[in-house]
């Protein structure tokens, strides 16, 4: 009586703790996106143009949800294999701080646009997805925001992030196979932590 | 002689290609892009004047004005692609707006829920089979494939301020239309100014990955999918 007791007991942990960390993929990114533009409404600072807080929020509010080294592997393409697991790491650090530094300043330009969420086509046991909202404003046409996500063992992580069909880490491609033809991957470890000392040079 | 002046286009050809595929033309290109840069030196404090003094409801206003007018130009596009739905509904758009929201100045259609769209002749080509070709920057109008550059040919004859008589009007809209239209990428510049690490190669990667997209109407790029 007791074991079945503990087995109930047990068992309820476990779907407990299984509902507690599965958001599904377009659930967590309406909360994610929801929490973010609340604080954007009520910061002055961000909304006059502070990219120092635009980058904290986005760091803590954001960040954990991303999955930097898939990535970066998309970024570079072919040339990611050519790396060391030290490079890989190297590179995602850097692309990490470059994506959220030049798009954390996106949302510095946020006022009053209002974000629908698509109804996304997922099956119960699809590993890979991809959630589609729009950016809705007055009199223009709404902008596409499309996350392509995956399924990891802490959770649904992004991958991709689509604007107007134009993806934010594909579009690198071209840039940085030409720097790791030209000087390796070390060149293009040097080219983005170059571009990231620029950056934290020019920042308010 | 002459198949070897022949042979010496096709060998240039080539490594122009091995380059970049895409855009065979980028020294033509370059120049261009820095044509613009400088003609923008001028044309970026009239767009941010113009931003800075303009309150938001005529700025609005104006924005959704013009707009109006493009919706004909894109109904007749989705027409022309066969989304008949989609055309209807940009007919309905235009109705609505002319009349209810005074002469285009508010879009209520769109809070009637009539979505906005936007197609152009160089997407129909483009949904018609027509593809790519080789990409070219221009001065003023900027980034366009060769199909898109035709597109903007046909686009322009047919539009509806460009056709207007009177002179004095014409080339006031025209120049109004222009500088909302740069003003409404000045927060753009800024993130493409930090992303970028050539100016150049990140706005024809975004330009192309773009139309693309807009050709689709919004599937995801395919090169999204091999991740290694």
């Amino acid at each position: 009586m007791k074991s079945l007791y503990l087995l109930f007991f047990g068992l309820l942990i476990t779907c407990s703790s299984v509902f507690a960390q599965e958001d599904t993929p377009d659930a967590l990114i309406k909360k994610v996106t929801d929490d973010v533009l609340t604080i954007v409404r009520q910061d002055k600072d961000i909304q006059n143009g502070s990219t120092r807080k635009a980058i904290e929020l986005v760091e803590a509010k954001v960040l954990p949800h991303f999955n930097f080294q898939r990535m970066t592997a998309l970024a570079m393409g072919r040339d990611w294999n050519k790396a060391t697991p030290e490079q890989k790491k190297q590179l995602s650090e850097e692309f990490k701080t470059l994506l959220v530094r030049t798009y954390s300043n996106a949302l510095t330009g946020y006022r009053d646009q209002t974000v629908h969420y698509k109804p996304t086509r997922m099956q119960g046991d699809d590993k890979d997805v991809v959630v589609k909202t729009e950016i809705v404003q007055s009199g223009s046409k709404p902008i596409q925001l499309d996350y392509s996500m995956e399924k990891q063992a802490e959770g649904w992580k992004v991958y991709d992030v689509v604007v107007a069909g134009v993806s934010l880490v594909t579009n690198y491609r071209d840039t940085f196979s030409r720097e790791v033809r030209a000087n390796g991957v070390d060149g293009l470890i040097q080219m983005i932590s170059t571009k990231n000392k620029q950056l934290e040079a020019g920042k308010k | 002689m002459f198949s070897a002046a022949f042979a010496a286009v096709v060998l240039s050809g080539c490594a122009t290609t091995a380059n970049n595929p895409k855009d065979p033309f980028e020294g033509f290109n370059r120049a261009m892009f820095s044509v613009n840069e400088g003609i923008d030196v001028v044309v970026k404090p009239i767009a941010q004047g113009y931003d800075t003094v303009t309150p938001s409801p005529v700025k609005a206003g104006i924005g959704n004005f013009f707009g109006n007018i493009a919706d004909v130009w894109t109904a007749f596009n989705n027409f022309l692609q066969g989304k008949g739905g989609q055309g209807f509904s940009d007919v309905g758009r235009v109705l609505v707006n002319t009349t209810i929201g005074i002469v285009g100045l508010f879009d209520v259609a769109s809070e009637m829920g009539m979505e906005k769209h936007s197609e152009d002749f160089g997407q129909t080509l483009g949904k018609w089979g027509v593809g790519d070709g080789p990409y070219l920057y221009w001065p003023i109008i900027g980034p366009r494939t060769t199909r898109d550059t035709l597109g903007w040919a046909v686009d322009s004859y047919a539009d509806p301020v460009l056709n207007l008589d009177d002179v004095a009007l014409r080339n006031s809209l025209a120049g109004i239309r222009f500088i909302d239209l740069r003003a409404s990428l000045l927060p753009t510049d800024k993130v493409v100014e930090q992303a970028a690490f050539d100016k150049y190669d990140y706005i024809r990667d975004a330009y192309l990955q773009h139309r693309r997209s807009e050709i689709d109407d919004g599937k995801l790029p395919v090169e999204n999918q091999d991740s290694n």
